[in-house]
């Protein structure tokens, strides 16, 4: 019995952790599907995410919870969202046509300017304001913590509003339709760079709002916070498929399940994440397009 | 490499500039330069290796530090032992080699960015199980050769290699190998099946070219440059640890070859020095005062070559049109 509650608190502790990875994930299966390009710098943008959080919440101190959280959720999601749109026509629009790779070392560049941008801001640990009510909330064998719950809720229902935009608005269509196929989407007069910026605002306030709730999580923010959960969240999103969306949301939630499944039940805490990435490596084998990905044909 | 005529005493010319340097700096205020210079020599062995994969078959790998790492640790485990600098050094080249074909030998007929996300697995599985099992790698501690009895000092032929000049002579007898290898290769049938492979795979298999084998040869030599490096590094520090062989450094190595020309020997070399050293230079231009700010100056300096310069600042005459005519078959 005692085995079965500490099954289940871990069960809760990786959904929590995964629904976070998936919020992250979201952001670069957007990008891949739309750009085929691996978006390095949206760890940092996870990153700015907490710490928009964090300024926001030390400005307006007394107000509820809710009222504030709710602040800093909208406002943080806007600025990342901007902030990602800018980095989008600044360092990658000008290599569309560019040989792959290129993207990927501005990328790179993009990370490494944002991290050292907020190494000079902050070099060290910033404590993240405690403003969520603590509790824990006991059911019979097993507990779980009032954060964790809303945590759990707001990346939840996050995801839910992506999935109704994505499948059941004109521009959540038009979007799909880039990523299919971006010349034809623009022949059917779709105005594919709005497109493109959108998707880039959409994942990256996505990521924000990750970023919030994983310090709300944790405690505690850094300059070079945005780098683990960063490569989780990536990992998650090939184990999904990369470029599907509920592929995503799957790889997240299976990889935080895995990753705290593992910290209890192996000998040693620390090798969790190879635990992780074994996982990733023998799906891919088996599934060598993730989890949801479809198998493309390959064309002549 | 067909340069030109007058151009082809150019790379003599920096070799003997290179071979020079240590007695120059030598009781300078420089000499710290020759430390420097032998490490940007072993990243460009590491990133002429890289560079068989990423440059001339066209797989992004992101992992490529954990072979490096692997030599690392194979040499220091085995100069431990009490084994000699040489059969240590193949040794530790073939163990590179095993255990990369051990990973190719699944995950190589992946596409695209899978086998990036699985290279970068490896990359992090190594990295941890060298900081967790503690019997053999001792941990994140580290290995120390320093304090071990057992260990046989370096010597080739009557020279005892011990100084920083004297690695940096073997270092760069190293990487002379290792671009004459790279330019040996790539005008083999065997680098033009990579090239075609590169430019189409599927037109490649076509014309008879045996894909994954070809690309297996190219993954396991690349782990051959990668060994040799970290084996040498291993004897040169007397210490290893998990922390010299980060994803970050094998995500700066990729951008060495992509900076420099994918594909490109020359190329790459100037990538490395160009990734290695702009940081050193800024360093003593921007004095105390601004020093921090050296790596913001760098990722912008890393945009600025990434829109302006995307094929390399020394790209390979034959590469070409690569990656567009990948990404029309997406």
């Amino acid at each position: 019995m005692n085995l079965l509650a500490n099954i289940l608190e871990q069960l809760i502790n990786g959904l929590t952790l995964g629904s976070i990875y998936a919020l992250v994930a979201l952001g670069y299966t957007m990008v891949y599907g739309i750009l085929l390009m691996i978006n390095f710098a949206h760890s940092e943008i996870f990153m700015l995410g907490a710490f928009a959080g964090c300024g926001v919440l030390s400005l307006v101190p007394g107000l509820p919870w809710p009222v504030s959280m709710a602040l800093a959720f909208v406002l943080a999601m806007v600025a990342c969202g901007f902030a990602a749109i800018t980095i989008e026509k600044l360092a990658y629009k000008p290599l569309r046509k560019a040989p792959r790779l290129a993207p990927l070392i501005s990328a790179i560049g993009v990370s490494i300017v944002l991290q050292n941008a907020m190494f000079l801001f902050h070099d060290d640990f910033l404590g993240f304001p405690t403003v969520l009510p603590l509790r824990r909330l006991e059911f019979g064998q097993f507990a779980v913590s009032s954060i964790q719950l809303i945590i759990l809720g707001s990346s939840l229902s996050l995801m839910g509003a992506l999935w109704l935009f994505v499948n059941h608005s004109r521009l959540g269509k038009a979007i799909r339709a880039c990523s299919q196929d971006r010349e034809a989407a623009e022949l059917m007069g779709i105005p594919v760079n709005r497109m493109i910026s959108l998707t880039f605002f959409i994942g990256a306030s996505l990521g924000a709002a990750a970023g919030i709730l994983y310090s709300l999580y944790y405690g505690s923010i850094k300059y070079n916070m945005g780098f683990m959960p960063g490569m989780k969240a990536f990992t998650a999103a090939v184990l999904g498929g990369i470029g599907n969306i509920p592929g995503a949301m799957l790889g997240g939630l299976l990889l935080g399940v895995s990753e705290s499944l593992g910290t209890a039940f192996l000998p040693q805490a620390s090798w969790k994440d190879v635990f992780a990435f074994a996982i990733l490596i023998i799906v891919l084998i088996v599934r060598p397009s993730g989890l949801l990905g479809e198998r493309t044909a390959e064309k002549v | 490499m067909r340069l030109p005529f007058k151009h082809r005493a150019v790379p003599f010319i920096a070799l003997a500039v290179f071979a020079i340097l240590p007695p120059i700096l030598k009781n300078s205020e420089f000499s710290y330069v020759i430390r420097l210079l032998g490490l940007v020599g072993l990243y460009m062995t590491v990133a002429l290796g890289l560079n068989l994969v990423v440059g001339f078959l066209g797989l992004l790998d992101l992992g490529f530090m954990a072979f490096y790492a692997i030599g690392a640790y194979s040499m220091a485990l085995l100069s431990m032992a009490g084994i000699s600098f040489w059969p240590a050094l193949a040794a530790a080249i073939i163990i590179a080699m095993a255990f990369r074909a051990l990973l190719g030998a699944p995950v190589l007929r992946l596409r695209g960015d899978y086998l990036a996300i699985v290279t970068l697995g490896f990359g992090e599985i190594t990295r941890i199980v060298l900081n967790n099992w503690d019997s053999v790698t001792n941990g994140p501690k580290g290995l120390s050769l320093l304090t071990n009895a057992n260990v046989k000092p370096v010597r080739l032929f009557n020279w005892v290699i011990s100084t920083n000049a004297d690695y940096y002579y073997l270092i760069l007898i190293t990487v002379v190998v290792c671009v004459i290898v790279s330019e040996r290769l790539k005008n083999s049938r065997i680098g033009r099946a990579w090239m075609a492979i590169r430019e189409d795979e599927t037109a490649a298999r076509l014309t008879g070219i045996q894909i994954t084998r070809m690309k297996m040869i190219g993954f396991v030599i690349s782990a051959a440059f990668a060994g040799a490096a970290g084996a040498i590094f291993a004897r040169w520090e007397s210490f290893v640890t998990p922390e010299s062989f980060t994803f970050w450094e094998s995500v700066m190595l990729v951008a060495m070859v992509v900076i420099g020309g994918m594909g490109s020997v020359p190329g790459t070399l100037i990538g490395v020095g160009i990734v290695m050293l702009v940081p050193e230079v800024l360093r003593n231009v921007l004095g105390t005062a601004l020093v921090s700010w050296r790596y913001f100056l760098f990722g912008v300096a890393l945009v600025l070559v990434a829109v302006y310069r995307p094929q390399g600042i020394w790209p390979s005459r034959r590469l070409s049109r690569t990656t567009e005519a990948e990404e029309a078959a997406k």
